[in-house]
C-alpha cells in the first residue's frame, strides 16, 4: 500500500468544509424583504439566520518569512492565475513553530490581498496574533482538530467539490456529471479521465490502458489495464470489475499493484474494491 | 469504391511485409486491380519480396515530393496484370513522407486501383501513422507471444483513435487480426499463446492465422510472394486468409497438430 502519484495535484475542498453560523455572509440569496422605508413592523422578520457549509482555501503559515511567501505565492499564480482571482481566504497561524516571533497580520493580509486572496478570518492559538485579529476587527476561528489535506491549485479549476461533515447543518446537493461510457475496447497506450463523475466501460482494458474517473470506475469486460478511482481524493469512491485481472487499482491515492493484487484468492473474479481508512478491500460481487 | 488496406503490428520482424505482398498478390490473383505502397521508407523491402528490387526507378517519396509521377513511379508485376507495387526510398526517412503527400497520392491510387495495400512501417511514429491514417481497414499482423501482442494491442488503440476516420467522426477502421508464424506444437507444450489466447486478449475479429512455415523464407529470398507458393501450408493459409477478406466464409486451418504418417514418424522426415 502506499499513496499514488495523482494525489500531488489533486483539488480537494479543504479542511471538511468550514461552518459558518451566518448564512449570508457569501450567499446571495436575498433575506430581507422589500418594505417601505422606516416602516418595518417588528411582526415581520427582518433577517433569517442559515446554517451553510462551504469548502474553503486555508493559507497555512508554516513559517513567518513574509518575503518568502511574497516570492512563493507569485510563483503559484503563476501556475494557475484562475485560482488566485478574489478567493475567499482562512489564514492559518495556528500551524506555526512556537517562538516564530509576532506576526504582522496587516502586512500578511497585503500579501495575500496582492496576490488574489481576500483574508476572511484567521485561524489561531497564540493569544498575540488573536489580539492582533481582534485589533483589526478580523474573526477568529478556532483551531482546527479536523484532517487538511494539501489542497494544489490545478490550472483547470473546478468547483471543489463539497466534502463530507459529521454533522452538516445543510446538506449541499453535488451537481450529477454525467456518467462517461466507453463501448469498445481501452487499448494500452490509451487514458481515459471520466472528470468529475463515474467512468463506465461496457469492454476489455488491455494491459498498459488506464482509467481514471473523480468518481466510481466500471468494468464489465476484461480489467487488465490500470484503474484509479476517486483520484481527486474522493475516499467513498470505488471499482467495479467483472474479471479483475488488473495491473493496478487505485482509491483516492491508495493502491495496490499487480503482484498484491494476484496473491488475492479473488484475482480473476467479480469484484468491488472500497477504501476503509488507508486499506483498500475486495470483495466478491 | 477502392479500399485502402493497411498491413500494421506495431512490433518489428512480425511479417508485415510478407503479409502485404501475399495479400496483395492474393487480391490481383482473384481479378482486382491492386497496389501496393510501401511505407517503409528508409528500410525498404518489399520491392525485396515482391521480386521487383531491379527495377525500382522512381519511389514513394519521388512521388510524394513531385519529382515524378505516379505513372512512372508504379512498377508492373511480372506475374500478374493488375498488380503494381510503389517502392519505398532507401536514401530517405519517414521523416521525407508529409500528411498532404500521402493524401494525394493516395486519391491518386484510389482512382485507378480497387485495393490499396499499405504496408506499414514497424513502430508507432510517423511513418506507421502515415501508413494506417488513411485507411478503411486494417490488419493487425500479430505473432504468437506476448510483447508483439503487446505493441498490437496499442497499434489497435492508435486505429480507433488516431486515423482520419476517427478524427472526422466516421465508422471506424474495419480491424482484422492476422496471427502470423504460428506453430501448433509449441502451443500445445505451453510455449507459444495459442489462437484462443490472442483472440481473447486483443478481442478482434481473426481474418487468418499463418503457420510458421520454411516457405516463407524461401519464397522472401526468391522475391516470390508466398501466396503464390500453393503446395505449402502458408501460401494456403495466406489464400484462405484474402478469401474471408473479400467476405467469403472459410475454415481456418492449420491450427492443429500435424499428424504424421507412418513413414514419416519412421524415417523422422518433415
Amino acid at each position: 500500500m502506499g499513496r499514488a502519484f495523482y494525489n500531488g495535484s489533486a483539488w480537494v475542498a479543504a479542511n471538511g468544509g468550514y461552518r459558518y453560523k451566518l448564512g449570508h455572509f457569501f450567499r446571495n440569496k436575498p433575506s430581507m424583504q422589500t418594505m417601505s422605508l422606516n416602516q418595518t413592523p417588528d411582526s415581520v422578520p427582518v433577517f433569517q439566520l442559515k446554517g451553510s457549509m462551504l469548502a474553503i482555501t486555508v493559507l497555512e503559515l508554516a513559517q513567518n518569512d513574509l518575503e518568502a511567501l511574497d516570492r512563493q505565492l507569485a510563483a503559484k499564480v503563476a501556475q494557475a492565475p484562475n485560482f488566485f482571482s478574489n478567493t475567499p481566504l482562512v489564514l492559518a497561524l495556528d500551524k506555526l513553530p512556537s517562538g516564530s516571533g509576532a506576526i504582522d497580520l496587516p502586512g500578511l493580509m497585503r500579501v495575500c490581498r496582492h496576490h488574489g486572496l481576500r483574508t476572511l478570518a484567521i485561524r489561531a492559538n497564540r493569544i498575540e496574533d488573536i489580539a492582533a485579529a481582534i485589533a483589526i476587527d478580523m474573526p477568529v476561528l478556532p483551531p482546527s482538530g479536523a484532517r487538511e489535506r494539501a489542497l494544489e491549485p490545478d490550472p483547470e479549476v473546478k468547483k471543489p467539490e463539497p466534502a463530507p461533515a459529521p454533522t452538516p447543518p445543510v446538506v449541499v446537493e453535488p451537481e450529477i456529471k454525467p456518467t462517461r461510457i466507453i463501448t469498445s475496447p481501452v487499448r494500452g497506450g490509451q487514458q481515459i479521465y471520466a472528470q468529475g463523475g463515474d467512468l463506465v466501460v461496457v469492454s476489455s482494458v488491455s494491459p498498459g490502458a488506464e482509467l481514471l474517473a473523480d468518481g466510481n470506475i466500471h468494468v464489465y469486460g476484461a480489467m487488465r489495464g490500470r484503474a484509479l478511482a476517486g483520484i481527486k481524493g474522493n475516499t467513498r469512491a470505488r471499482i467495479f470489475c467483472q474479471q479483475m485481472t488488473a495491473e493496478m487499482v487505485s482509491i483516492a491515492g491508495q493502491y495496490k499493484v499487480c503482484e498484491d493484487l494476484r496473491r488475492d484468492p479473488l484475482w480473476g473474479a467479480g469484484v468491488q474494491v472500497s477504501l476503509s481508512g488507508d486499506v483498500l478491500n475486495i470483495t466478491r460481487l | 469504391m477502392a479500399k485502402i488496406l493497411v498491413v500494421t503490428s506495431g512490433k518489428g520482424g512480425v511479417g508485415k511485409t510478407t503479409t502485404s505482398a501475399a495479400i496483395g498478390t492474393g487480391l490481383a490473383l482473384r481479378g482486382h486491380k491492386t497496389v501496393i505502397v510501401d511505407f517503409d521508407v528508409g528500410l525498404r523491402n518489399l520491392d525485396l519480396i515482391m521480386g521487383c528490387e531491379r527495377r525500382v526507378v522512381y519511389d514513394f517519396v519521388n512521388v510524394v515530393n513531385g519529382e515524378a509521377n505516379l505513372q512512372q513511379a508504379l512498377i508492373k508485376d511480372k506475374r500478374l496484370e493488375n498488380l503494381f507495387v510503389l517502392a519505398a526510398s532507401q536514401t530517405r526517412d519517414k521523416d521525407a513522407l508529409t500528411q498532404e503527400g500521402v493524401e494525394k497520392v493516395l486519391t491518386q491510387l484510389k482512382q485507378d486501383f480497387e485495393y490499396v495495400v499499405c504496408d506499414s512501417p514497424a513502430g508507432i511514429e510517423k511513418g506507421a501513422h502515415l501508413a494506417m491514417y488513411f485507411a478503411d481497414e486494417a490488419i493487425v499482423v500479430t505473432n504468437p507471444e506476448v510483447s508483439s501482442v503487446r505493441d498490437s494491442d496499442r497499434m489497435l488503440g492508435l486505429l480507433a483513435s488516431k486515423s482520419r476516420r476517427a478524427e472526422n467522426g466516421e465508422d471506424p477502421i474495419k480491424e482484422h487480426l492476422l496471427i502470423t508464424r504460428y506453430n501448433p506444437e509449441r502451443v500445445s507444450n505451453g510455449e507459444m499463446l495459442g489462437v484462443e489466447d490472442v483472440k481473447e486478449i486483443l478481442s478482434v475479429a481473426l481474418l487468418g492465422v499463418i503457420p510458421e512455415s520454411q516457405a516463407v523464407l524461401k519464397a522472401s529470398n526468391q522475391g516470390v510472394p508466398v501466396i503464390l507458393d500453393d503446395q505449402s501450408d502458408a501460401g494456403q493459409a495466406y489464400s484462405d486468409t484474402v478469401d474471408r477478406l473479400l467476405g467469403k466464409t472459410v475454415e481456418h486451418r492449420f491450427l492443429d497438430i500435424k499428424k504424421k504418417g507412418f513413414f514419416e514418424r519412421l524415417f523422422g522426415g518433415n
